[in-house]
């Protein structure tokens, strides 16, 4: 699927970036401002894990505009060393950098869908939508 | 290897550096071509500002009034021209591009301008001599090289040189923004908190916040959060590692400024702030902070008297 926009993540200030692109796309397709703060939360999320863990890569969105739903969906890759236990990470607390622990199981509650690939070694893919409230 | 080149009466003497290759390429050769370009200037100068104009209506000049655009590209010219008779950087290049940094010229607009002249001054050369070999034309290749090069590294020096010191300036202006610490009252102090955090900013103000706790003798510090747009796990994070220092110094934080949607995305994080009290506005939080330090907000009687006469009229009832 071709994505409308990607944002390189590089730097810290590139989460920033990512995150102000979300949320003017939240806007546009018609979300609420909690679900803009929680998609710019999620996004900002999604981003810091890039930048912390895996140095770069890349955050994009896409539109989607079915006849009876429209929503958001922001995916994230890198090419990074990838998760070994996926399970371990979507659990409350756990974090190998000192962090909360919060980031992967949050993202999950702020959006509607999620889905999670990763290869060691290999990096990470992570796709999820967020559907806009009728 | 310093010489004088090129002394006119007009001009005063200035002493230049000739660069490695034009030493080999024939100095005698290279004075014919650079006559050649000076006594056909008014033709080149023509060829370039047609060339020039062309892309002047789609990109970035086309908001720029026809008046200054032709004022703006003699001057250019004429700084290209000055520079080539001097053989180097004049300080009117230095001037010019000082003006149009000044003006905000896009910098592309140089540079297209100087890829520009260099087309149309070797075009010239070209069609002016008389035999065309590949010694020839490499000979007129690294001349016009040697003269439009440095202009173009001059250029865009000045230009990033501009912005490095934009972006460094503005780095140090919003350091001083990043953590301020307002003492509003005896043992109170508030950490307004406006923009994103990260983690820099975060280790300025866990140190402003722990420095100014013991300078100011506060018992109570209130954190603002209004005009934080995301409130992340990592800006969560070090906002309670912030807080529970402070209790470690022995005084309480109040987080304020929580608004609706930033309470809803804290609890779908999963974040636990309920070590520390939260309010949702300032206001809510000054009122607690005066509580904690055994004092309110006693509202005196002003001299309104209506205001007796209601409470009166309110009690009868």
């Amino acid at each position: 699927m071709d994505f409308q926009s990607c944002v390189k993540i590089n730097r810290e200030w590139d989460i920033v970036g990512a995150r102000q692109i979300g949320r003017e796309h939240a806007k546009k397709i018609g979300f609420g401002t909690v679900d803009q703060a929680r998609i710019a939360t999620a996004i900002s999320e999604l981003a810091r894990n890039i930048y912390l863990y895996a140095d770069t890569g890349k955050i994009c969105f896409e539109i989607i505009n079915e006849i009876d739903r429209k929503g958001l969906w922001i995916l994230a890759v890198d090419n990074g060393p990838g998760i070994a236990d996926i399970s371990q990470v979507m659990e409350d607390g756990f974090s190998t950098s000192g962090g909360l622990g919060a980031g992967l199981p949050g993202v999950k509650r702020l959006m509607d869908q999620f889905d999670i690939i990763s290869e060691t070694g290999k990096g990470t893919e992570i796709r999820t939508v967020k559907w806009v409230r009728k | 290897m310093a010489k004088i080149l090129h002394v006119s009466d007009k001009h005063v003497t200035i002493y230049i550096k000739i660069r490695g290759k034009m030493q080999h390429g024939g100095k005698r050769m290279d004075k014919h071509l650079n006559s050649i370009v000076i006594n056909n200037s008014d033709t080149i100068v023509k060829d370039w500002l047609v060339e020039v104009s062309k892309n002047r209506h789609n990109d970035y000049t086309s908001a720029i009034s026809e008046d200054l655009f032709e004022s703006t590209n003699r001057e250019f010219v004429n700084v290209i021209f000055s520079s080539l008779e001097k053989q180097g950087i004049t300080s009117e290049l230095d001037d010019f591009s000082e003006k149009l940094i000044n003006l905000g010229w896009p910098l592309s607009y140089l540079t297209d301008g100087l890829q520009a002249f260099r087309r149309v001054t070797i075009n010239f050369i070209l069609s002016q001599s008389e035999k065309v070999d590949s010694d020839h034309l490499s000979k007129v290749l690294d001349m016009v090289d040697n003269w439009v090069d440095p202009i173009i590294n001059q250029l865009v020096n000045e230009y990033s040189g501009s912005w490095e010191h934009i972006v460094s300036l503005q780095r140090v202006a919003l350091q001083e923004l990043s953590a301020p610490l307002i003492p509003v009252m005896e043992n109170i102090t508030i950490m307004p908190l406006i923009g994103t955090i990260d983690t820099e900013r975060a280790k300025l103000i866990m140190e402003n916040l722990l420095e100014g706790v013991i300078k100011h003798n506060a018992d109570v510090v209130l954190i603002d959060i209004t005009g934080v747009p995301v409130v992340d796990t990592m800006v969560a994070h070090h906002i309670i590692q912030a807080a529970e220092a402070v209790r470690l110094i022995g005084s309480t934080c109040i987080l304020v400024g929580i608004r609706p949607e930033i309470a809803q995305t804290i609890v779908n994080l999963g974040i636990d702030l309920g070590k520390f009290p939260t309010k949702s506005s300032l206001r809510k939080g000054f009122q607690a902070a005066l509580e904690m330090t055994n004092r309110k907000i006693v509202h005196e009687k002003g001299s309104d008297e209506g205001i007796e006469s209601l409470l009166d009229s309110l009690n009868g009832e």
